[in-house]
C-alpha cells in the first residue's frame, strides 16, 4: 500500500461521507439485526459508546456517496477515477479496467480494520488507493482478474476509523459456487 | 437479540464457539433491501434477467450481505464497538431461498493491560453444509477488575 504524506494536499477523489443515523437504521434493518445501538439514541446513551454507531460493515454503505461508485443502476464495470499521479507513477496497474460487464465482477474478499466506531453525525472523509493486482486460472470462472483497493475513512481531525481493504475478481464467464 | 455489554475478555477460554442462525430461507426482498440499504446496485444481485442473460440460475446475494449478516454473530457476542479487524473471504455465492448460520471460534487469547485481544474464526454456511464466507476477526475486550 502507498502511504499518503500527511503533508500532501488532499487527494482528488477524496469524497464526503456523513454518518447518518436513518442510513445506519436502514442498513442494520437489511441485516436482520435487532440491536438497538443503530438506531436508539436513549439506549446508545446508556452504553459506554453513548451514541448510535454503524454496524461492522456499514463502511460499504458509503457507495450512496461515492461519486465513482457506478453501481447505482448501470451495467458496466465503473472506470476508475481520475488519478494522474498514479497513473504516472504505475502505469495504470492496479486500477479495475473500466467498461466490462458487471455480472463479470464479484467480490472475492473483504476487510476492516477498526480504529475507532463509526459514530452517528461523523463527517467521514474516504479516500481509496489501488492496491496489488494479479491473475489466476481459475477451475470454473476462466481466468481471473483480481484487483485489491484499500480505503480510508478519517474523522474531521484525519484520525483513522476504518480501513477497508477490498478485493475484486472480474471473470471471463459466470462462476457459480 | 440484544449485544451483551458485560462480557469480559475472562470470560473466554481458547476453544469456545458460539453458532446462530443468521437469515432463513433467505428472500430477494432482503436482497433487494441490502441493495437499497448498501448504495451497491449491480444488477446481478436484483435483476434476474440480467443474471439468466450472465449464465447465473438467478440473482444472489451480495457478499457484503453474506459478511454482514456474520458480523451480527459477533456483535450479538462480543458486545458493540469492540472489533479492531474482520475480515472474509467469499468462497460460494448466496442464492435466494437459502439458510445461513455462522460459527465463531475463539482460537487465541492474548491479555494486554486492562484489555485483551481475542482472536476468533469465522465460518458462515449454507444449508447444505457448504461453507459460503470464512474469515477472521479480533476484538478487544475489558478484563475484569
Amino acid at each position: 500500500m502507498r502511504r499518503r504524506d500527511e503533508r500532501e494536499a488532499p487527494m482528488s477523489d477524496a469524497y464526503e461521507f456523513p454518518v447518518d443515523r436513518t442510513a445506519i437504521l436502514g442498513f442494520a434493518a437489511a441485516l436482520g439485526e435487532t440491536n438497538r445501538i443503530y438506531w436508539d439514541e436513549a439506549y446508545a446513551r446508556a452504553t459506554p459508546l453513548g451514541v448510535v454507531i454503524g454496524s461492522p460493515t456499514f463502511a460499504a454503505a458509503s457507495a450512496h456517496w461515492n461519486p465513482w461508485a457506478g453501481l447505482r443502476g448501470v451495467r458496466q464495470i465503473p472506470a476508475p477515477p481520475p488519478r494522474p499521479k498514479q497513473r504516472a507513477e504505475s502505469g495504470g496497474e492496479g486500477a479495475p479496467r473500466g467498461g466490462g460487464s458487471l455480472a463479470r465482477l464479484l467480490h472475492g474478499e473483504q476487510r476492516f480494520e477498526y480504529h475507532q466506531p463509526m459514530r452517528a453525525g461523523m463527517r467521514l472523509t474516504v479516500t481509496s488507493q489501488p492496491g496489488k493486482s494479479w491473475e489466476k486460472e481459475g477451475k470454473r470462472g476462466g481466468k481471473l482478474r483480481f484487483t485489491e483497493t484499500i480505503t480510508e475513512y478519517r474523522d474531521e481531525r484525519g484520525e483513522l476509523v476504518v480501513t477497508a481493504t477490498s478485493v475484486g475478481i472480474i471473470t471471463e464467464k459466470a462462476v457459480e459456487g | 437479540m440484544a449485544a451483551n455489554p458485560r462480557l469480559r475478555f475472562d470470560d473466554l477460554s481458547v476453544g469456545e464457539s458460539r453458532e446462530a442462525v443468521l437469515v432463513e430461507n433467505l428472500t430477494r426482498t432482503q436482497i433487494v433491501q441490502y441493495a437499497g440499504a448498501s448504495g451497491d446496485f449491480n444488477p446481478i444481485h436484483h435483476d434476474e434477467p440480467f443474471a439468466k442473460a450472465a449464465g447465473y440460475p438467478s440473482v444472489f446475494a451480495h457478499g457484503m450481505l453474506s459478511m454482514g449478516l456474520t458480523g451480527r454473530l459477533l456483535t450479538d457476542w462480543l458486545g458493540d464497538g469492540v472489533l479492531r479487524s474482520f475480515g472474509v473471504r467469499f468462497v460460494r455465492q448466496v442464492w435466494p431461498g437459502d439458510t445461513l448460520t455462522g460459527r465463531a471460534s475463539v482460537r487465541s487469547l492474548e491479555a494486554r493491560a486492562g484489555e485483551g485481544l481475542v482472536g476468533l474464526e469465522l465460518v458462515t454456511t449454507n444449508q447444505k453444509g457448504e461453507p459460503v464466507v470464512t474469515g477472521e476477526a479480533t476484538a478487544s475486550l475489558l478484563r475484569r477488575a
